[in-house]
């Protein structure tokens, strides 16, 4: 939230730094004085979290690039020599495993936060948007890097989703022999992966500063959705209150973080990684990692043709509308009430939204036959019927329960016995 | 001593002990998570499995030397000539440019007299690497350039070595280096 | 309160997805065998590490390569013939605990059934040499053409990951090694090939033409056994290892046990200090976790009131 700088530079030097870069001014009021919403929940505390897996992310990934060599004769055998050989190389390894997945579990959480709590509603646009890019973006990198230690699944992996950009019309074959720079995927392809796959995460800080920036301008969103009125009432200083909470928020997380890099470093890996790429044998079956089962889904579900798509042009066109789709959504929810508290109906729709997407994540990982495609089917349906068509009809026919007035007064509220609490409503579910 | 830290409008103070405690905690554990990074770049085993080398001598004739691969440098082995090592033992102490015996197997203030620079008097084991600026010298072939001193001769700026590797003219400023070696057998060396 | 119970739903159900994954194929579940590395505090056997170093070198070895592996991996910490010390009779300027200088895997190395190819020497040609310590533990096939060649157009996979590139690796390499069993009657199995229950297989494909239908299909009534077939003999027999330890029983089970703990050192041989480092990690963890939530109590107590 914008409000009137608090930084008072104690010693001389600090004066001397402020008045030629105010870096710690800016520190100061962003991350100290920050005016924050009293009534944060535990959900709010995975923006922290995530900040921690980045940076965790990318000191590990500069740590194994030390040491892999991005050559498809070599890539397999680097990697091994990191896990055997060189000192804590199996820690750094499991640890940046380990990192994307518990990473992508953050950030779901953190997106369906956003979803539930009316985050990307106006006048945060612009921050839910820059949100849309970093998942975007992290997809990118998190695909790239899962192939760079070239076993069977990082191969057929990498041929899978480059063959998906065949099917755009006209240039869809050119477009993937650009990818691949030769005529499958080959040395070339696993270099380039390995550029950008250590570029890629510095691009996500770049826009991770723009996230913060757009968050700071109209400050937090609250589980009230209610803004700030009055910022003594309503708020407190982002330190020490939020900077303890979200402390205490991400050493729990490190608790399930360290459970599966030290207890079981493989389990959210696929066994068939740890034998070597070979270009003559494909596995008996291809999953992705659990984290882009959902999309996967979706992209299979399409198996009929739609006039002139093919049910393969039309798969991909549905998995990156499903992704798109989030740019748009704070224009297609019209409802004045941000949070899903005071929005019975929303919250029902949205739970079974949260449904079909652990549905479509189970189906992503299961064989698409029999039944499984009708059920990712329906699945897939209902994650564009929640956005294009059950969200913007609730905004007209739902009718909200009561807001409280302020922040303050549900902080408050909460503490009194029920029937002070301002109305016949039951207490919200928080 | 925590309520009392209190200060009137509820707002605790920093400087509760528990406030403390998180903080420190927090910062051993970042600590001790720095070490893993910074001992990854230290030589792996693969590397360590590398840093000594057993070598068998016995195909070397006497007067012929040849160059071996250890830690990434070339080391010369030469089988000297009685000649030669007539030579080398001869050589005054107030002829040589270096007097220390540059051996790692023996004390730092060694001094560079044969006896100080090899184990056996007819192998002269050196790192082959010119103390001036890192070239190779030449020498260890037959047919090359063996210098004004009958050693080792660096074609890179004109440093002329004697038998015993020893710096007597040129820009070097010091003695061949010795590695660290010992005789496992009669034709077995293990250098490092 | 509905939300939340969902989001916990999701989390539980992100655990169950793998196992979802894993039961898909019609070969019989694995044997589950109880191992000394399992579990949050496992280790390795050190005996039986050595034994199943044994039946590898002796049995595994004519077939399989282990290319990760190098032979001072055998006497690094945690490996097989690690030793803190020297035995009596070695120089004080010899350390033991320096894999390169462990005199067991010397000799092993130097004992070892194959060369290890070197070169090219001075006249240009590669030479065989034997292994030093240092040296990746040579395979029995200089490459895959030959080792096709050798085994009836079947590649024999290299074995250094394959505990960690199966399923329930471990209980699979074991559960194949002593499942080898008759082919049931409906079945034709061709010469040089061998059923095996626990192999992921299809085995419509052995079935006698009797039960298949015109177009190929199999006849109502009749059930396909589980399993497939490979191309590995049984490779093991009661007796065909000497162990040293008499006390040792020279079963296929016994061997098949001991070269599955071998294997799954030789497929992560951190893991001993991963778990180490895991309880250290952990036990700090949720002390962390007190103090910072107590601190988060204290903190916002003063709101509160």
């Amino acid at each position: 939230m914008s409000h009137p700088s608090t930084y008072n530079p104690n010693s001389g030097l600090e004066k001397w730094l402020d008045a030629r870069l105010p870096i710690l001014r800016l520190a100061h009021d962003s991350f100290v004085d920050f005016p924050t919403p009293k009534n944060l929940n535990y959900w709010w505390t995975f923006g922290g979290i995530l900040t921690v897996c980045l940076v965790i992310q990318i000191i590990t990934g500069i740590v194994l690039a030390m040491h892999y060599t991005p050559h498809t004769s070599m890539a397999f055998d680097s990697v091994e020599h990191i896990m055997r050989d060189v000192n804590y190389g199996w820690l750094m390894r499991y640890v940046h495993a380990n990192g994307g997945s518990m990473f992508f579990l953050a950030v779901y959480i953190h997106m369906f936060r956003g979803l539930y709590y009316g985050s990307y509603k106006e006048p945060r646009e612009v921050l839910w948007m820059l949100g849309v890019v970093i998942f975007i973006l992290m997809m990118a990198t998190a695909f790239m890097g899962y192939v760079l230690p070239w076993g069977q699944m990082s191969y057929w992996a990498a041929t899978v989703i480059t063959n998906l950009f065949s099917a755009i019309p006209l240039i869809g074959d050119d477009i993937r022999t650009l990818f691949w720079g030769g005529f499958s995927v080959d040395n070339p392809t696993l270099n380039r992966f390995f550029s950008l796959h250590y570029l890629l995460p510095f691009a996500i800080f770049g826009v991770v500063m723009l996230h913060i920036w757009a968050l700071h301008v109209p400050g937090n969103n609250n589980p009230t959705g209610v803004e700030v009125k009055d910022v003594k009432k309503d708020t407190v200083p982002f330190h020490p209150y939020y900077t303890v909470k979200d402390g205490f928020g991400i050493a729990v997380f490190l608790v399930l973080f360290a459970a599966f890099v030290f207890f079981n470093p493989d389990g959210l890996g696929h066994p068939d990684n740890y034998i070597k790429a070979n270009p003559l044998s494909t596995p008996a079956s291809i999953v992705p990692e659990w984290y882009f089962m959902p999309f996967y889904a979706i992209l299979r579900a399409i198996t009929f043709d739609l006039g002139p798509i093919s049910s393969k042009l039309g798969g991909v066109i549905a998995m990156f509308s499903s992704l798109l789709i989030l740019f748009v959504l704070p224009w297609l929810d019209r409802s004045k009430v941000r949070s899903m508290r005071y929005r019975p109906a929303a919250r029902l729709w949205f739970v079974i939204f949260v449904v079909a997407c652990i549905a479509l994540g189970v189906l992503g990982g299961l064989p698409a036959e029999g039944r499984n495609v009708l059920y990712a089917q329906i699945a897939t349906a209902y994650y564009f019927g929640f956005f294009l068509i059950i969200l913007p009809l609730l905004g007209i026919m739902e009718t909200p329960k009561p807001l409280p007035r302020s922040i303050a007064d549900a902080v408050l509220n909460k503490h009194k016995p029920e029937a002070a609490s301002g109305g016949a409503q039951p207490a919200p579910a928080e | 001593m925590t309520t009392s830290d209190d200060t009137e409008d509820g707002e605790p103070t920093r400087r509760e002990f528990i406030h403390i405690m998180a903080g420190v905690t927090a910062a051993a554990g970042a600590g001790a998570t720095l070490w893993p990074l910074v001992d990854q770049m230290n030589p792996d085993a693969s590397v360590l499995a590398l840093s000594s080398k057993e070598v068998d001598v016995s195909a070397i004739a006497v007067g012929q030397a040849i160059k071996v691969m250890w830690q990434g440098k070339p080391v010369f082995i030469r089988h000297r000539t009685a000649e030669e090592i007539a030579e080398a033992e001869g050589t005054a102490l107030s002829a040589l440019k270096d007097p220390s015996a540059r051996n790692e197997n023996l004390a730092a203030d060694a001094d560079a007299e044969d006896a100080n620079r090899r184990v056996d008097p007819n192998w002269m084991i050196v790192v082959g690497v010119c103390t001036h600026l890192g070239c190779i010298p030449l020498g260890t072939s037959s047919g090359e350039n063996r210098g004004d001193y009958n050693g080792w001769f660096c074609p890179c700026h004109g440093s002329h070595y004697d038998i015993a590797g020893r710096i007597r003219r040129g820009p070097a400023p010091d003695n061949l280096d010795v590695p660290p070696y010992e005789f496992l057998s009669d034709t077995v060396v293990k250098i490092g | 309160m509905i939300a939340r119970t969902t989001i916990f739903a999701a989390l539980a159900s992100l655990a169950g997805m793998t196992a979802a994954i894993a039961s898909a194929g019609s070969a019989k579940e694995a044997e589950h065998h109880h191992w000394h590395f399992a579990g949050p505090f496992g280790t390795f056997d050190k005996d039986a590490l050595q034994r199943g170093y044994q039946v590898y070198e002796t049995v595994c070895a004519s077939c399989h390569g282990v290319e990760q592996l190098s032979f001072r991996n055998l006497g690094q910490k945690g490996g097989p013939f690690y030793l803190n010390t020297c035995p009596a009779g070695f120089a004080d300027n010899v350390d033991c605990s320096n894999p390169n200088e462990n005199p067991i895997v010397k000799a092993l190395a130097a004992q070892y059934r194959y060369q290890v190819l070197d070169g090219p020497d001075d006249s240009g040609d590669m030479v065989e040499r034997t292994p030093l310590a240092s040296d990746r533990i040579p395979g029995p096939y200089p490459n895959e053409v030959i080792a096709r060649l050798a085994n009836n157009n079947a590649l024999p996979p290299d074995l250094s990951l394959i505990t960690k590139a199966r399923h329930h690796g471990p209980d699979y390499v074991y559960s194949l090694l002593i499942g080898y069993a008759d082919a049931p009657a409906t079945v034709e199995i061709t010469p040089g090939q061998y059923y095996n229950p626990y192999f992921h297989g299809d085995m419509t494909q052995a079935l006698k033409p009797e039960f298949l239908d015109a177009e190929g299909h199999v006849v109502d009534g009749v059930v396909v056994p589980v399993g497939g077939v490979l191309a590995m003999a049984p490779p093991l027999v009661d007796g065909i290892v000497d162990y040293a330890d008499e006390a040792t029983p020279e079963t296929v089970e016994q061997y098949a046990a001991d070269v599955v703990e071998f294997l799954t050192w030789a497929s992560e041989p951190k893991m001993e200090a991963r778990k180490s480092m895991g309880v250290m990690s952990l036990i700090y963890l949720v002390i962390l976790c007190i103090i910072l939530y107590w601190s988060y109590r204290r903190v916002w107590a003063g709101l509160k009131k």
